[in-house]
């Protein structure tokens, strides 16, 4: 929960969270070091300076500590976990489903679980994906088109195999499909940051949710394009939004594109924590502002009930919350001593 | 002094296909060395260890084909430094193999689809930029959408309109419609009374690249501990930007 100065309430759903292990023991070969020493890159580059971990703590912080930063710190009131498995680079995984359920069984309130799945896993894939959304309830996964599969270099959605996938979820009941369209890992010949793809499944699914994590980044720009023509594509904000103390500048304009282009219904808040942490990306959010000539161009405004959209009550219609019930639930004295 | 400024001075003009910047104001070249008899290398680096292989081959043999155009250069050899594909690009670009050779299993394209698709990019932002200029020079959208390459060629400029125009020009030829000076990516006419609008529409590519440039920045800075690049020719750097300040 974040509180205003005026003390309205500001209810918090971290649409993009991860609980990963790159410590030395986990990981297995060069590209597990490179990897998690790029996503220091991201921490070191876009974090205000106080907020620098080191990159010990960086490879492993443990679940205490992501509940401390979260939700004691943090104004978070619900956090949405996206796995990510990379288990050619990392000897149990980087951040698995199975890791974040326990800290779900700890605090079921707190937590959504995402799953996965990969369209290249065949018929044994889809009975996985099945297992593994009766167990956890799945309403949502995380997808990487860019990651490699065998002699596979990345697919797109709009391949055949994809769409049986996405026949299987949406009988399952999972409807949100968050799509890592950002800085890629192992990208080789095939343009593995397209967005083109979205655009055939998003007009094929029209009853699930596609939602773009990092709003495409490094291709916002046909991102915005395919986002205005499809009802059902929202934009995720992370790594968009550590840009708010690096660059605001940039980051004003990013904003106003967004705003103009999917609109405040359609932008969600997400901290990728541990890469960032929520309490000062919220707190820099809330206190930003628009610069005048942008809004005079546009015509669109961050307001506080913008604000209060794209930081809540966007991704909690995504993921039936019901705001007013969670809020009387979560009883923030007892995190503190669990 | 003078061979290694000239050596700079062509890599300059090579850019980031995705950032529309050069590389060498962006911090990736971090060594130019000559030999007496002519022969050139040029080390360079990159913001992640991950960064696409596709663009990374394409901007290493952008470089070797700007060095090895100086007419006193006998061989130009181009090796990048920490990255998943090393020796698969240095090899590659070392014995002039184009992308599907250097990548015989992986690769299932040739990089001119990605060329064309960037340079289109790279046309509407600095079309954007000199367009706005333009408009800020109180020429009316009547005006510049009337002129052919010739006119805008012509067109009384301050350094800053000159650059843009220049840039512009570089990219002019991706696109059909010539002599007309300004025309859609797809080489169509645009309307005057359209001009704000398409102006609005093209906006978010420069932003994209401006977006994209920062991040990288950010992330050579972090990987390398450093934001100055060329870090054994200090005094090259300092006279470099002293050039490009009192420009």
């Amino acid at each position: 929960m974040y509180k205003t100065k005026d003390g309205e309430e500001i209810f918090i759903i971290d649409g993009h969270v991860h609980l990963w292990d790159a410590s030395p023991e986990n990981i297995r070969n060069i590209h597990g070091k490179q990897f998690i020493d790029c996503f220091y890159g991201y921490h070191a580059s876009l974090s205000p300076p106080e907020q620098l971990w080191s990159p010990e703590k960086f490879a492993k912080y443990g679940p205490e500590q992501m509940v401390k930063d979260l939700f004691i710190d943090g104004p978070d009131d619900i956090a949405i976990f996206q796995p990510t498995y990379l288990k050619d680079f990392y000897k149990t995984g980087f951040n698995t489903l199975e890791q974040n359920a326990i800290l779900k069984t700890r605090y079921p309130d707190r937590f959504i679980l995402n799953g996965a799945f990969d369209p290249r896993d065949g018929e044994g894939g889809l009975e996985a994906l099945e297992a593994m959304a009766e167990t956890y309830k799945l309403q949502g996964v995380k997808l990487y088109t860019a990651e490699w599969n065998g002699e596979s270099r990345g697919y797109k959605l709009s391949d055949p195999a994809a769409y049986k996938y996405l026949e299987r979820a949406e009988k399952l009941g999972i409807k949100n499909i968050h799509v890592h369209k950002g800085p890629t890992i192992l990208p080789l010949d095939r343009d593995a940051f397209d967005v083109a793809d979205i655009d055939h499944c998003a007009t094929d699914f029209p009853n699930l949710n596609f939602i773009i994590e990092h709003c495409g980044l490094p291709r916002l720009d046909d991102f915005c394009w395919i986002a205005v023509q499809e009802t059902n594509v929202f934009g995720g904000l992370a790594v968009v939004l550590p840009f708010i103390h690096s660059r605001p500048a940039y980051f004003a304009k990013v904003m106003s594109e967004l705003l103009f282009w999917l609109g405040e219904d359609k932008i969600l808040f997400g901290s990728d924590y541990g890469i960032w942490t929520p309490q000062w990306l919220v707190e820099k959010f809330m206190a930003f502002e628009l610069p005048d000539e942008i809004v005079q161009e546009t015509g669109k405004q961050l307001t506080m009930a913008v604000k209060r959209k794209i930081l809540g009550e966007n991704a909690a219609r995504l993921y039936n919350v019901d705001i007013a019930a969670h809020m009387a639930k979560i009883n923030r004295a007892e995190l503190k001593v669990a | 002094m003078a061979r290694t400024q000239d050596v700079r001075a062509a890599l300059d003009r090579v850019t980031d296909p995705e950032l529309d910047e050069s590389v060498v104001e962006l911090g990736f070249i971090t060594g130019i060395t000559v030999e007496q008899h002519g022969d050139v290398l040029v080390n360079f680096r990159l913001p992640t260890y991950w960064c696409a292989a596709n663009f990374s081959y394409l901007m290493a043999s952008d470089m070797r084909d700007a060095v090895v155009a100086l007419p006193w250069v006998t061989a130009a050899r181009v090796v990048l430094d920490e990255h998943m594909f090393v020796e698969a690009i240095n090899d590659g670009i070392a014995e002039n193999k184009d992308f599907q050779e250097a990548f015989p299993t992986e690769a299932q394209m040739d990089l001119s689809a990605i060329r064309l698709n960037f340079g289109l990019k790279s046309f509407e932002r600095r079309q954007e930029v000199l367009l706005r200029h333009l408009r800020g020079q109180g020429f009316t959208p009547d005006t510049i959408l009337a002129l052919d390459i010739s006119g805008l060629s012509r067109l009384t400029l301050d350094p800053e309109g000159i650059m843009a125009r220049t840039r512009y020009l570089e990219r002019r030829g991706l696109v059909g419609g010539l002599p007309r000076a300004f025309v859609a990516r797809d080489g169509g006419l645009i309307s005057p009374d359209m001009l704000a609008v398409y102006l609005r529409n093209i906006r978010r590519v420069g932003l994209n690249a401006e977006f994209n440039g920062a991040l990288c920045r950010g992330l050579l800075a972090a990987r390398y501990n450093t934001s100055s690049p060329l870090p054994a020719e200090p005094e090259l750097i300092d006279f470099i930007k002293q050039a490009t300040a009192s420009q």
